[in-house]
């Protein structure tokens, strides 16, 4: 499927990709504006994908992914999950192990531990 | 805010079936994501659309899981109502102790 093929070359082609709902400036949802804040506040280069702009994009991601709601955060290719997910495992300091364990750049904040 | 809704019991009923859960809360948040992209259409009688739902569940079957595992089977038993309006689902997914 063409989409799922354009789709995997993204998540290949970049380190950290988000799919979102409007972009990292302009969120359109609270969901994934939550997620770009967690990343912004751990000064990670991440792409962020807005998938409201075709249906196309926003279908094929909900079936490459499995997973049927947006924001989803990919690292290095593999799926890491969704707002939930991604908040629960950013409180926990997990993201920044899963990070650094990828060699993805990012900052620790003041205080805390990378 | 949060009166009975035949969502929300659908929701509960599913989930109470499939997980025999040792808690369970289904949380109707669809007032608050009305304006945003895609949000509830107030229906003729005003009433939200009961598209937004926040579940904590703590359940057994979750034991060894991780999230993303959790987060799929309750994807898959509400996929129903993901097919027909069922819009965003905050999921908090525990097994017993965590």
């Amino acid at each position: 499927m063409a989409i799922h093929d354009r789709l995997q070359s993204i998540v290949d082609e970049n380190d950290v990709v988000l799919f979102m709902k409007g972009t990292p400036d302009f969120p359109q949802c609270g969901f994934s504006g939550q997620v770009v804040q967690i990343l912004n506040y751990l000064g990670v280069d991440f792409k962020g994908v807005n998938c409201l702009e075709t249906d196309e994009l926003r279908q094929g991601v909900k079936s490459f992914s499995n997973w049927p709601t947006l924001p989803q955060l990919y690292l290095k290719g593999e799926f890491v999950g969704g707002c939930d997910i991604v908040r629960e495992m950013f409180q926990s300091g997990e993201l920044a192990t899963a990070l650094s364990e990828k060699g993805i750049a990012f900052k620790a904040p003041a205080g805390a531990r990378a | 805010m949060n009166a009975p809704s035949s969502r929300a019991a659908r929701i509960r009923e599913k989930l109470h079936a499939a997980l025999a859960p040792a808690s369970l809360e289904v949380i109707d948040d669809s007032m608050k994501h009305v304006g945003h992209a895609h949000a509830p259409r107030p229906g003729k009688a005003g009433e939200p659309g009961e598209t937004h739902f926040t579940i904590k569940v703590v359940s057994q079957v979750f034991e060894g899981k991780s999230r993303i595992e959790r987060h799929r089977m309750i994807n898959d038993l509400l996929s129903g109502e993901i097919g027909e309006g069922l819009h965003a689902l905050s999921i908090d997914a525990k097994a017993p102790g965590e």
